[in-house]
């Protein structure tokens, strides 16, 4: 059967189970785009800027569970994708990028709109391809798609010069993969696990900290038969949130620079750290070579590259972290710690890191406070990166599983706009809050038009502050409160915006009217952005400045007033 | 285990195609890894080639270079043989001042160390030496009271004796 480049390519990413794509079209990638009405089953998202691609597809990935997938152009198309293929890269999701690319017989030349893409995403995608003959189309595609989702998932750009998607060929045979040097280990070592097994056995104050690693594998009733058979706490990294519901006695919180106090303090004076599917990022670890001294560290991951990159372990395991608690869990022991239970309720006493001030000041925090209780931890919640960030993790309760999507590891402001539209694309029955931070959202706002024209009921909530806040937090504490660059004095008027776009807009200035525009947005068929005018300069506690470990905690002075 | 800042021999199989190098050498930059020595070439097998690299490092960071290595897709088997009983050689050209008062000298040191003269000049002999690296640095260093011009030097390649050997990134355990 002859067909052409163009063609081919649908036909790959249909067989994949691919049925969203997020894009832009331009000159290089024309001849695929003038293809797609032969394939309605492909949804295209027409987005406003590429970097909403790359991270709309990023958040449909994350809630799916298939890679998500992204059209560019070439040039500049192709590198506004960057900050999102860096972003799932360092938040292991799997992406299938394809860019168009100029004629194969100008390459090399400086062409109009010619960038050397597989050259410039070389060291932030899990692989990349430049496929110079349409011949080759359906099996890098197929490749491209086992890369990305298998093992530890990332993104792959597959680019195809403009000639190769006109090019009629021979398209008949099964696409293969050939991969010779590519083949993840699922199954961890045996001696391993039982060692691991001894170990959670005899351990009398056992930790688990569960990574973004739970999700990707859904690990989620293995992690809790681990946790409930043998009582040990559950701590999850910042990715790792909603891995574990957290209305469960079990739950512990989240450690780290912004982490909460006992959960930081759980992980120094444990004997016993259970690492899932995680990867000992600084913003845990603190000063790494004084990091959780007291323990023994079990580390179980399917990258052998993490295992002791950053903290030695005593058992490492490589291998698919479901794989690997399915073996493990029927040879530990049934075991019970009161004693260490009851220390960390007592952590969580003296350490009461969630505790609001008492105040009729708005608080960013009691957005997030009402937008859980309101939503009774059933929402999905999507962020950008900063305070607000950190405020979300902290207080929000997530109870659905797979439900907080965050840009940990790039830090990609912005994220929670064109995420937050992924994710309502990926799951339209969902309820999805964007928290935003009015810095952020100004990135990325132009998603706006997007989820008009999709229909998309996105709920927005910015958390306007009118700083770049976690930015001015550092001003404050390590530059002597000398904010340069961070005051955003120029900001638009939200709602007014908002209704530009057709969205339905509301103001709160008021802690008593948070609730009431909270209900308002949940009982609107349709987007709502609430622009919440909230305190200018409250900060994130607790806070273990950088490379400094839990005995340096900065916690909140609840007994002050909340700002100057 | 080691002690820091010695040098290790790290040998690739790697899929010959267009870019592989760049994927490697973008690696070793971007976490930083020091690599002394590098060569390449076609293996036993068509379509595959060999690398072998001296990286200057602990154990620690060895092993991460290897653990990094194998992530890459192309890359399909390494091995880190420094501790093996290993033949490592590398081949330099070597043109050195001379003229007809040291020639006799010079041609002497030379035969000493297994050594050719490939070209000679009025003024300059060239040089083709093959051995470890420790040879090859020795007669460079002998040759430098004559004036040495230019040295060119392959990088180290490397194959353990006997057959076989355990791949140091495969799964940790």
């Amino acid at each position: 059967m002859i067909k052409k480049g163009s063609q081919i390519v649908c036909e790959s990413l249909l067989r994949e189970g691919c049925d969203v794509v997020f894009g832009i079209p331009g000159g290089a990638i024309l001849p695929l785009y003038q293809t797609l009405p032969e394939y309605p089953e492909l949804r295209h998202i027409l987005v406003r800027h590429e970097q909403g691609a790359s991270l709309a597809a990023d958040a449909y990935a994350r809630i799916t569970g298939k890679p998500g997938v992204a059209f560019a152009t070439s040039g500049p198309g192709a590198t506004n994708l960057v900050t999102g293929i860096a972003s799932a890269q360092m938040d292991s999701v799997p992406l299938v990028i394809v860019t168009g690319q100029v004629n194969s017989w100008t390459l090399g030349t400086d062409a109009f709109q010619e960038t050397d893409i597989t050259g410039i995403t070389l060291p932030i995608t899990k692989h990349n391809f430049l496929v110079m003959d349409a011949r080759d189309i359906a099996d890098t595609i197929k490749e491209a798609f086992y890369i990305a989702n298998s093992g530890r998932p990332g993104p792959v750009l597959v680019d195809i010069p403009r000639d190769a998607f006109i090019q009629q060929v021979d398209y008949s045979d099964e696409p293969s993969i050939d991969l010779p040097g590519y083949s993840p280990s699922i199954k961890g070592n045996n001696r391993q696990i039982k060692r691991a097994a001894k170990l959670i056995s005899q351990a009398e104050k056992p930790v688990i900290i569960a990574g973004h690693g739970i999700i990707i594998s859904k690990a989620y009733d293995e992690l809790r038969n681990l946790a409930e058979k043998a009582q040990i706490p559950v701590i999850t990294t910042l990715l790792g949130i909603s891995c574990f519901p957290e209305d469960h006695v079990l739950w512990t919180g989240w450690p780290g620079m912004h982490g909460m106090a006992y959960s930081s303090l759980a992980l120094d004076e444990a004997d016993l750290i259970i690492a899932l599917g995680m990867r000992f990022d600084d913003r845990i670890t603190g000063n790494p070579q004084k990091f959780a001294v007291n323990s023994r560290k079990i580390h179980i991951d399917i990258d052998p590259s993490e295992i002791g990159k950053n903290i030695s372990v005593d058992v490492p395991i490589v291998g698919d972290v479901k794989e690997i608690l399915l073996e493990l869990n029927p040879i530990i022991e049934e075991s019970v710690h009161p004693e260490w239970l009851k220390r960390i309720d007592q952590l969580k006493i003296e350490h009461p890191s969630l505790k609001l001030p008492q105040t009729d000041k708005l608080l960013a925090r009691q957005v997030i406070k009402d937008i859980s209780e309101i939503t009774d931890g059933q929402a999905t919640l999507v962020t950008g990166v900063g305070q607000h960030q950190m405020w979300a993790a902290q207080h929000y309760r997530f109870k659905k599983l797979c439900s907080f999507l965050t840009s940990g590891g790039s830090g990609t402001m912005g994220y929670e706009v064109p995420a937050a539209m992924g994710a309502q694309v990926a799951d339209p029955d969902a309820t999805v809050w964007s928290i935003c931070g009015d810095g952020g959202f100004q990135m990325t706002m132009s998603e706006l038009a997007t989820i008009v024209e999709n229909r998309l009921p996105v709920k927005f909530a910015i958390l306007n502050n009118g700083f770049l806040g976690m930015v001015r937090q550092w001003q404050e504490i390590f530059f002597e409160s000398s904010y340069v660059s961070t005051g955003y004095s120029g900001n638009p008027d939200f709602v007014k915006l908002a209704e530009a776009y057709g969205i339905k807009g509301i103001r709160v200035t008021d802690k008593t009217q948070v609730k009431p525009a909270i209900t308002e947005a949940m009982d609107h068929d349709g987007p709502v952005l609430i622009d919440f005018i909230v305190e200018q300069e409250d900060n994130v506690y607790p806070m273990i400045p950088s490379g400094m470990t839990v005995n340096e905690i900065i916690e909140e002075n609840l007994d002050q007033k909340v700002t100057s | 285990m080691s002690s820091f800042s010695e040098k290790h021999t790290i040998t690739a199989l790697v899929e010959d195609r267009p870019g592989v190098l760049n994927r490697i050498s973008s690696m070793f930059r971007r976490r930083g890894y020091n690599i002394s020595s590098l060569a390449v070439g076609q293996s036993e097998t068509s379509g595959l080639s060999r690398m072998t690299f001296v990286v200057q490092g602990d154990t620690k960071t060895v092993e991460m270079v290897a653990k990094n290595l194998n992530k890459l897709v192309e890359v399909i088997k390494v091995l880190d043989i420094s501790d093996e009983n290993a033949v490592s050689r590398e081949l330099a050209l070597i043109r050195v001042n001379s003229d007809v008062s040291n020639r006799g000298e010079i041609m002497q040191i030379v035969e000493i160390f297994r050594a050719k003269i490939v070209d000679v000049s009025k003024d300059t002999l060239m040089v083709e030496v093959t051995g470890d690296e420790d040879k090859v640095d020795s007669l460079v260093d002998l040759l430098a009271t004559f004036g040495v011009h230019e040295v060119m030097r392959t990088g180290t390649v490397a194959m353990s004796r006997g057959v076989a050997f355990e791949s140091l990134s495969g799964p940790e355990n």
